[in-house]
């Protein structure tokens, strides 16, 4: 018999929540996958490894197996029992156990904050500032003729935007970019080969290699679709782009500045600006200029180097002024899965994105003051419960000291980092495999996701363990109970 | 001995987001984690070659990882280790008010450490947050 196949199904692993996905599954196992990035690839065809299926308790230093009822239980008593516990994680599960998290913060009177704190938080606080002139990615797919990615790179992060949403698709208006990048390719290699055979030639002198110029190629006039890329480093993304502008590490708010001027027609009177020469910063902004519909991608590169919210500011800033000229839109590219669905869920529930201090009763918001990194090196959360991330494997150093000396609860589908450092772990279903629910792609649009294959035995989604400690803290309080 | 100051970048690649997805304490985790991208001619300088243990310090910790090649060259005197345990014994924890540690473009050093090699997870957790 054929296993059965299960189409449009939608990417648990990126913000790019490609839903073209078809997934073989043989015996209640995903045995083939269709259409995936290499990422995904990897997650359906390895989801099930590294997994643990009975939840821990710690006693005497060392994690012991225990019922999933005693770990709810020992969960709601370090929960109820802390006056300021920190809910951290979120941006790998459902909408659906995000809203029964933001419950379950309310009722302990803790801080919940989602991944947003520490990939896009300072973008989320330069838009609450500046506003943001976005779109869905189907119109950029279908009109964009300019698309810049600024400190983003795309063909590590986010495997298949270039293909499902920018250059390389072919949408109704805009043809796609992927023929003249195999030419360029094949130019590129028959150089190499002629520059290897000139070299192989008796007597010939080793000539000075050549200056690369840094001046925008004549393609870049035509009127075709475009993709730009600017980073401080030639990333995989550059290489695929028309036209790659390498910025010095630090220096993105002086050249976002600088192109601010320059669309505005106005003059520089330096040589260079974050190690570019001026005239090829001209160039850059005759081409935004000049466009029909640009787009500009911005990413980490921005949020987590020097200026931080400021440089999203200044990208935000020259987006509207070249609207002034054409029309441009911007949207930062958020990573995670389900980063968006948190930002999403967070703001119905409470009014505010991330970082949402509930411990008087009412939402507080102050990044800075409430957001987890800082909290942590202030040392004032004692107790953390995660779901769904792993902060020991990606928070600095100190914070991660102050997170793993407090009681620490995880709720996670895989063996982490955090869940080696905690006192109870509470092993869930795949959100997006073993179990559905809902996520929000990076430009705001909602996908639900499908449930591919039956958890292990006796393990719950993410959603049906929260109820339960939620219920079970409730109790303790002598609430009115669910 | 001989040691570069340079500039630390950290980041995302498909062969990390690859890795955690085989898991955390999985050996291609480890070998695409524990590495640190380096110029080839920083490489030269430095003497040591792909797969040699490198000292990563920066004002807020040390640590050893594997050298790697970079096939993004030229970058001098920047180098990249991807988001992951190791980089975050690095990293600058302080938000300015934001929230938001600072994670790229960070002043660093980096020196040969022949011989030694990159902690595994486990033994990283243990040295670092003494285990529970």
């Amino acid at each position: 018999m054929r296993a059965p196949t299960v189409t449009s199904v939608t990417c648990p692993v990126c913000g790019c929540l490609c839903d073209d996905i078809e997934v073989t599954v043989r015996d209640n196992r995903v045995v083939d996958v269709k259409n995936a990035c290499a990422v995904s690839e990897a997650k359906f065809l390895s989801y099930y490894r590294h997994r643990r299926t009975s939840p821990l308790i710690r006693k005497k230093g060392r994690l012991a197996e225990a019922s999933l009822d005693e770990a709810i239980q020992r969960s709601a008593e370090i929960l109820a029992g802390a006056s300021y516990p920190i809910l951290y994680g979120w941006s790998n599960t459902s909408c659906e156990a995000i809203r029964v998290g933001l419950e379950l913060a309310e009722e302990v009177g803790g801080v919940i904050d989602n991944t947003s704190t520490i990939c896009h938080g300072p973008s989320v606080l330069s838009i609450q500032d500046v506003g943001l002139a976005s779109c869905t990615l189907g119109q950029l797919r279908h009109r964009a003729d300019l698309v810049i990615y600024w400190g983003s790179n795309p063909w590590s992060s986010h495997p298949r935007h270039v293909e499902r949403y920018t250059a390389f698709t072919d949408g109704r208006f805009r043809a796609s970019t992927w023929g003249r990048y195999l030419t360029r390719q094949d130019a590129a290699e028959a150089r190499k080969r002629a520059e290897r055979v000139a070299a192989l030639a008796p007597g010939k002198e080793v000539s000075v290699p050549p200056v690369v110029s840094r001046r925008l190629p004549p393609t870049m006039q035509r009127g075709e679709r475009k993709m730009v890329v600017v980073d401080v480093r030639r990333t995989r993304s550059a290489g695929v782009a028309d036209y790659f502008l390498q910025v010095e590490p630090n220096s993105d708010y002086e050249v976002l500045q600088a192109l601010r001027v320059l669309v505005m027609d106005g003059e520089l009177d330096v040589e260079e600006v974050g190690g570019v020469p001026v005239e090829v910063l001209e160039e850059v902004a005759d081409v935004m200029v000049n466009c029909g519909l640009g787009v500009l991608f911005f990413g980490v590169g921005l949020t987590m180097s020097l200026g931080k919210l400021r440089n999203v500011d200044a990208a935000i800033s020259l987006v509207r002024d070249l609207n002034r000229r054409t029309k441009f839109l911007i949207m930062p590219m958020r990573g995670h899965f389900n980063v968006t669905g948190a930002d999403t869920v967070f703001t119905w529930q409470t009014g505010y994105p991330y970082a949402v201090d509930l411990s008087h009763g009412y939402p507080r918001y102050n990044p800075g003051e409430t957001s987890i990194v800082d909290i942590l090196l202030r040392g004032e959360a004692d107790a953390g419960l995660i779901v769904a991330s792993d902060p020991v494997a990606h928070l600095p150093r100190d914070a991660v000291r102050s997170l793993v000396d407090s009681p620490l609860i995880v709720i996670d589908p895989h063996v982490t980092a955090t869940a080696l450092m905690a006192d109870v772990v509470i092993p869930s279903a795949l959100v997006g495999i073993e179990a559905p629910g809902t996520a929000y792609r990076m430009d705001h649009v909602p996908l639900p996701l499908k449930k591919l294959v039956e958890p292990p035995q006796g393990v719950l989604p993410d959603e049906e363990i929260l109820q339960g400690i939620l219920s079970e803290v409730r109790r303790l309080k002598g609430g009115a109970g669910t | 001995m001989v040691s570069l100051r340079v500039s630390l970048l950290t980041g995302r690649t498909v062969e990390q987001g690859r890795g955690k997805e085989y898991g955390k304490l999985s050996e291609e985790y480890w070998r695409e984690v524990a590495i640190c991208e380096l110029d080839p001619g920083d490489m030269k300088l430095l003497g040591v070659r792909e797969g040699d243990g490198v000292r990563i310090t920066t004002d807020f910790g040390s640590v050893v990882v594997r050298a790697r090649e970079s096939g993004r060259a030229p970058h001098p005197r920047v180098i990249f280790i991807p988001y992951g345990p190791w980089a975050n014994l690095l990293v600058d924890p302080r938000t300015h008010g934001c929230g938001m540690p600072t994670l790229k473009g960070l002043p660093a050093e980096v020196e040969p450490a022949l011989g030694a090699e990159a902690p595994t997870l486990p033994r990283l957790l243990r040295e670092h947050y003494g285990g529970k």
